[in-house]
This record gives structure tokens, sequence and C-alpha cells, in this order.
């Protein structure tokens, strides 16, 4: 109920920029003298839908005793323009890497004090590395979740260990058989590093490379699409297709022969990372939040909940010999040093990736 | 005083409706990105991605009008014969599904399209080997007909119940034979019907991007998706709204095209 109210004073706010404005400045006061009256006060979450185990907000709140309130959204672009106008003021946000890299550039990020996140230690070295790319010294952001993009494949139709890379995409075996990723960024990576290029690459003899390769696949494909891949793959309507590692387990419960692998010629990595606003309302309270996140037992909770790989040393620690064992949770090392994380790569290229994408998409 | 007052909700609705939209595509279409003005957006057609996507656009929504009025007309003449009860049943199972959403119904097609859809499922159990029918143009015909021809149907069945049975009566009487009657009594009086049928189904089969989405997995590209997906992934509104102008040009000039013939048609043609 308070959720919905929120979200409808979002999107009246969202709608008028004009009265956002005249809202946000007119609300300073009032909330200001709110958090000073309420013992702890609260923390003012923004997230991704049905992306954090309710009882982990439960908890917080009974052993902080800040009360939580808490948004969601489903994009980043969706969230973007909220916390750049100031419309509705978070503490916490959710973004993704790209998306930090941006926030960071257009300075609506403060910076973490990690004295008072100590539990942000237990964040894996790995994870830190590939963050340190979209956030240089892991000032801003610190990891909630991440995953790999990758090949699933069912094991009933093609066995164990012949599927090892984004080349067997290509097979003229498996025509009529594969799925692609219908996004541009996901698509072009694939080609991309089946050629050894970049995923970030701002090259156009590159992309025109890539381009070529994907035409040529093209008559292979069975269908370009993103959420209905999984579905596909469950009723085995196709042999393999291409997937986010956070859908393989609710994949393989479906349907237990369906097998996930991380492409040797490597792939994208993404990160969804905590992170606080310029303008938030309570920093003290977000880093508290921020910190109980990065607790171990609480990321084992996260990943019995969500099923994604989790940035956790400790985390991981406590799991299964099982989960540590399956490559959609913990992706084997020599392969991810070939991983890359998506940067924004600014209008023009953006551009050009497009003009390319259609030239290919409407052969 | 009182009939301008009267008339205010229309200009409203036409301010806000028409005029200001319109406006908004032509001020983004003829800018760039830094505001000045420029004709790149609509020049853009001519790159290789956008003029394959518009043949490919022109040559389904034609195949698919023509197959419409092939099985909308016949249809017409059929009705029109039929006793008045039984008449007022059939154009209603006719125009039955239009009550549907679009969305759902075209989800049905990939229902019975895909590889292991309805269709195959039957064909395979009778022996036969099952057919590639989904994520092809084909199936974007197919998905084209069905949701456009109820709007070929109408026009059509509209002007032959309105011929008058006397007139076909007097070219009876005169001596005029079967096709005689069709070719120059119940066609040329059709022709309105015609005109109304393709164009309601040409128009909106041109600028789909929905059944091209759901019943071409992607690999056909259509000039509806391109201008879509500058709206939305692309993020480049400026082009998204150039190609639309030239959409709106290729529409007027179908229309008037369509409206010569028809004039040509009553006058002397037929």
């Amino acid at each position: 109920m308070k959720n919905n109210k929120i979200r409808m004073v979002l999107v009246l706010l969202a709608a008028c920029p004009l009265l956002a404005a005249c809202q946000s400045s007119g609300n300073d006061s009032a909330s200001d003298a709110q958090d000073s009256s309420a013992g702890k006060g609260q923390v003012y979450i923004f997230n991704y839908g049905d992306y954090i185990d309710p009882d982990v907000l439960k908890q917080f709140e009974e052993e902080t005793g800040i009360e939580v309130v808490y948004d969601t959204y489903d994009t980043n672009e969706e969230m973007y323009p909220i916390i750049e106008s100031g419309s509705v003021r978070y503490d916490v946000v959710c973004p993704s890497d790209y998306m930090v890299e941006r926030m960071i550039q257009n300075e609506l990020l403060e910076e973490i004090d990690y004295d008072k996140v100590p539990n942000a230690e237990y964040i894996s070295d790995t994870c830190r590395e590939f963050a340190d790319s979209f956030d240089p010294g892991n000032r801003y952001s610190i990891p909630y979740n991440w995953g790999t993009v990758g090949i699933l494949y069912n094991s009933r139709m093609l066995p164990e260990g012949t599927i090892t890379g984004w080349k067997d995409l290509w097979k003229s075996e498996y025509s009529d058989e594969i799925m692609m990723q219908d996004s541009l960024r996901d698509i072009y990576m694939v080609a991309l590093k089946i050629l050894g290029y970049s995923a970030n690459t701002e090259s156009e003899s590159e992309i025109a490379e890539a381009t070529q390769l994907l035409i040529e696949q093209k008559p292979l494909v069975y269908k370009y699409a993103t959420d209905a891949i999984r579905d596909f793959m469950i009723n085995e309507s196709a042999m393999l297709g291409v997937i986010y590692s956070g859908e393989v387990l609710y994949c393989q419960e479906e349907n237990e022969d369906l097998q996930y692998v991380v492409p040797e010629e490597g792939t994208n990595v993404w990160f969804d990372n905590w992170v606080i606003p310029k303008n938030c309302r309570n920093k003290e309270n977000a880093e508290a939040f921020i910190d109980f996140m990065c607790r171990p037992e609480i990321g084992l909770k996260t990943f019995e909940y969500l099923h994604y790989s989790t940035p956790n040393d400790g985390t991981l620690a406590m799991m299964s010999e099982a989960d540590k064992a399956d490559p959609s949770v913990n992706p084997d090392k020599k392969i991810l040093e070939r991983c890359e994380v998506y940067h924004d790569l600014g209008d023009d290229v953006n551009r050009m990736y497009n003009r390319y994408w259609k030239a290919f998409k409407s052969e | 005083m009182r009939r301008k007052l009267l008339s205010a909700p229309y200009l409203v609705w036409i301010l806000c409706g028409t005029l200001i939209p319109m406006a908004m595509v032509f001020y983004y279409g003829l800018t760039g990105d830094q505001g000045g003005f420029t004709l790149s957006n609509i020049a853009a057609i001519a790159e290789t991605g956008h003029a394959k996507a518009l043949w490919t656009s022109v040559l389904l929504s034609l195949v698919s009008t023509v197959i419409c009025l092939l099985l909308a007309y016949p249809l017409g003449l059929i009705l029109k014969k039929s006793g008045m009860g039984q008449k007022g049943l059939l154009v209603f199972l006719f125009v039955l599904p239009m009550w549907m959403n679009f969305l759902l119904r075209t989800m049905a097609w990939q229902v019975l399209l895909e590889k292991k859809g309805v269709i195959n499922t039957i064909l395979q159990s009778l022996g036969f080997s099952g057919l590639r029918l989904i994520n092809t143009p084909t199936a974007i015909v197919m998905g084209m007909v069905y949701d456009f021809l109820p709007f070929m149907v109408m026009p059509i069945y509209n002007v032959l119940a309105k011929i008058d049975d006397r007139v076909i009566e007097a070219a009876r009487d005169l001596g005029a034979n079967n096709f005689q009657v069709f070719r120059y009594i119940i066609l040329p009086l059709s022709v309105p019907g015609i005109v109304s049928g393709v164009t309601m189904v040409f128009v909106p089969a041109l600028t789909t991007f929905v059944i091209s989405n759901m019943l071409g997995g992607g690999k056909i590209l259509l000039i509806g998706n391109v201008i879509e997906q500058e709206f939305t992934v692309g993020n480049n509104w400026h082009l998204g709204a150039g190609l639309s102008l030239v959409m709106m040009i290729f529409i007027l000039v179908s229309m008037a095209f369509i409206a010569k013939f028809d004039k040509n048609g009553e006058g002397n043609t037929f």
C-alpha cells in the first residue's frame, strides 16, 4: 500500500519536472525534521524489482531499529532521471556497472566511507578488480550481485563437453536450434569475443567484421529473443541459447538436462552495486545498510533467494560444494581473465553500433 | 457564440491529439542533436539497413493486402447473397475476433506456428514431417492477414450490401450473363469499398512492428521495428521521427494514388 502511494507520487513527479523541482525543495525541511525526531530514522532504498529477500529487510529493521522505506524500478534508465532530478531522495540505490560509471561521471554519487562498512573486506579481489574498471579505486560502489553471459544447452541432445565456446553457435549442425539474445551489446559481444576483440571496441573495422560474422550466423538462428529464451530452453524447442547466468538455476529446476557453460573465448560480466546518491537523506543509515548486506550470512540468504553469483568471499565459503562447482555460480578464474564489463561507449559509438546492427538485422 | 462553444472539445482534441504531436514529430525529424535544422534524418532512409527494412515492409504488406482482398471479396458476395437472418450472424462471426486483444491474437499464432506448435504436432501425428513456419516472412504475412482481414471485409461488404438488387435484375433483363453482371455492374459499384479496404489493410500492415516482433523471431526487420527501436533502445528520437516522416510521405502518396485510381475507376476504366 505504502509502496503504491510512493510509486504514484513518483510517476506524478517524473511526469512533471517543474513540479518535481518545487516538490523536492519544499520537502527538505519536512523530511529532515522527521529524520532527527525518530530514533534511528529511516533508510530509503531504491532497488530493482524482486531483487532482495524480504526477510533480510525485516532482519535489518529488527537489528538496527532503522526503518526501511523500499521502492523498486525495472531498468537503470528508469532509475537514473529520478536520482538526477532529486524528485525523490534515496539513501541507497542499486545500479548496474555502466550506470555506476555514468553516475560517477555526472557527479551524482557520494564516496563510501569504508570505516563505516567493515564487512566490505569480504568482497573478493576478482570482483574488486572488475569493479575498478567502472568505478576506479572502488570509491563509490560495493558489488551486490554479479554474473556472466553464457550458453545454456540441453545435455540430453548434446552430450556434455560438446559445447565449450561461442564458436559452437556457428556450427551448421545446430541449424534452427540456436537462440541468440536480441540486444545489441550482448549480440555484438559474442561476435567480438570470437574474433578476439574487446566487447567495448570502438573500432569501426572490428565492428564491421563482427557484423559480417553475425550475418553468416543468421540462417542458423532459430530466434532472437530476450526473456523467452528461458522458456524455449525449458520446453526443449531449441538445443542451445545465450543466457544470463542468474537464470540458469531456475532453468535447471524446471528441466534438469540443461547445462551452463561460460564460453572459453571470454564473455561479459555484469555487476549490480550498492551506491549512495549525493542527495541522500541519511548517509550513516545508508552505510549501515550496505555493511549489513556485506555480511557473509546475509550474502548467503541473498544467494539462496536470487541465485546470482556472490561477490562475497565469506558467503562463497559457506556454500555447498555443488554450488561452488557450478560454473553459473562460481566461474573458472582462467576464463574470467578473458571477461569484460561493458562500458558506456558514448552517443557517437553507440550510433555506429546501431547502424551496423540494423544492417545485420535487415539482411 | 454557443455554436462555437460546442466545437471547443473537438478543437482541443485536434490540438492535443493531432496538431501538437504532428508538430513534435516534424520538429524532431527536421532537427539534429545540436538542435539545428537538418534533412539527414529523412535522407537516412537510403542507408542500407533502413532501405532494406522499408522494402521488406512494402513487399509483405502488399502480399497481405492482396490475400486479404482475394479472401474478403468473395466473402462479401456470399454475405450479400445469403438471407437476412443468417447474414447478421455471419458478419458477426467474422468481426468477432476484433473484440479480442490484438496482442493475444498474434500470440495465438505463435502457439500455432511454433516448431512444437499446434500445426506441426497435428502434421507429425499424421505422419508428415513438420513445417518450418515460425520466424519466416510467411508467418508474418499470416499474422497480418488474420489481424487485418476484418478491416477489408467490412467496407467491401457494406458497399456490396448497398447495391440495389434491381440494378442487377435490370442488367440481366438486358441480357447480361453472370460474368458481365460482375464485370460491368458489381465490381465498378464496389470500388469505393475496395479502396477503403485496401487502405485500411495496407497502411497498418506497412507500419506494424508488433506482428514482426512476435512472429518474425527478430530475424525480419520491418521499417516499423526500426522506428520503434530508435525511440526505445537506440535512444535517437531525431532519427525515429525523421523515418516516420518518410513513412507519412509514403502513406500519403499511396493514398493519393489509390484515390486517383478510384476516380478513374468510377469514371471510365470499368
